[in-house]
């Protein structure tokens, strides 16, 4: 029974993990204004909530499973309060702070409408942090985070979120940057 | 016909999922601002709401990645 809660609990860790990478990339591509090949702007938009509730519900299941899980250790506590875990107490509370800031996000996501556009904006920026904090407790923690495969595909989705990132930094990010750079579209 | 899709201009930033929700009322201008279709007045601010269109403009004040839409009128407040 604990070698399959165990197992479940680096499965549903991985799915959790490709599912944010996703939501980021979606989150930056709603920003930008654009639609997504043949889907709509407003697709584009429920897509990237949908992903991250999904996301969600497997950190969820991960961190549920290896609370279940015997061999892993894992305290309540350590849940919500990073650095105190017994098992490489360093990586694990990255995936503890990830974990934190998954909740704010998704929470202040979920109430846009109610707490208004500024505190939901402010929240959501911790979105940049919460991603490569999770990656790195993912190579960190995980049984295999060190493994071939792992690191192949950790830095493929390094090159897709910083490409994206560095896309969002550039002048021609908007959908209409070049109509509102001043020449007449 | 008393319903309106209220536009906050403060806040739009011409992002058109509102026209793609609403491609009978609204055309976007040059810089992906939303523009009403029917408006006599000149009036861009606030958009009359058909009750075939209704439920569209719910879906986009709801969406509206920079929450600039608001609906006003009689049916409007008794759904809610
Ligand atoms: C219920 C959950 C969520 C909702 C409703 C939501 C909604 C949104 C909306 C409306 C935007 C566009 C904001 C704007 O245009 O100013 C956005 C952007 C973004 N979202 Fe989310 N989001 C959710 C969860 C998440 C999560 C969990 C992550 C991270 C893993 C994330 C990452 C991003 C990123 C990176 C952006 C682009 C921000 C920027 O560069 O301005 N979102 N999100
Ligand atoms: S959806 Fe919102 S931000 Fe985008 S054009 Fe319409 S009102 Fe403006």
């Amino acid at each position: 029974m604990d070698e399959a809660m165990w197992a479940f609990g680096r499965v549903s860790g991985f799915i959790s993990l490709a599912l944010f990478t996703a939501t980021v990339l979606l989150g930056i591509l709603t920003r930008s204004g654009r639609p997504l090949i043949a889907l709509p702007r407003f697709s584009v938009t429920l897509l990237h909530r949908n992903f991250a509730l999904l996301a969600s519900v497997f950190l969820g299941l991960h961190v549920g499973s290896l609370l279940l899980d015997s061999y892993a250790k894992l305290n309540p506590i350590d849940v919500l309060v990073p650095f105190l875990g017994s098992y490489r107490p360093f990586w694990q509370g990255l995936g503890t702070v990830a974990l934190d800031l998954v909740l704010a996000i998704v929470i202040t996501g979920l109430l846009r409408h109610r707490i208004g556009q500024r505190t939901f904006k402010a929240v959501h920026w911790l979105s940049y942090a919460m991603w490569p904090i999770a990656l790195a407790h993912a190579i960190g923690n995980g049984t295999d985070g060190t493994g071939k495969w792992f690191l192949i595909l950790a830095a493929a989705s390094v090159a897709a979120v910083g490409g994206a990132g560095a896309w969002r930094l550039s002048a021609t990010f908007l959908e209409t940057s070049k109509a509102r750079q001043g020449g007449m579209p | 016909m008393s319903d309106t899709l209220h536009i906050d201009w403060t806040k739009c930033d011409g992002r058109g999922l509102c026209t793609e929700l609403l491609p009978a009322l609204l055309a976007r201008d040059d810089w992906g601002y939303p523009v009403s279709r029917r408006s006599r007045s000149g009036n861009r601010t606030d958009v009359p709401i058909g009750a075939d269109s209704l439920d569209a403009a719910a879906d986009a004040v709801r969406l509206c990645p920079r929450l600039a839409l608001s609906l006003v009128g009689e049916r409007t407040s008794r759904r809610a």
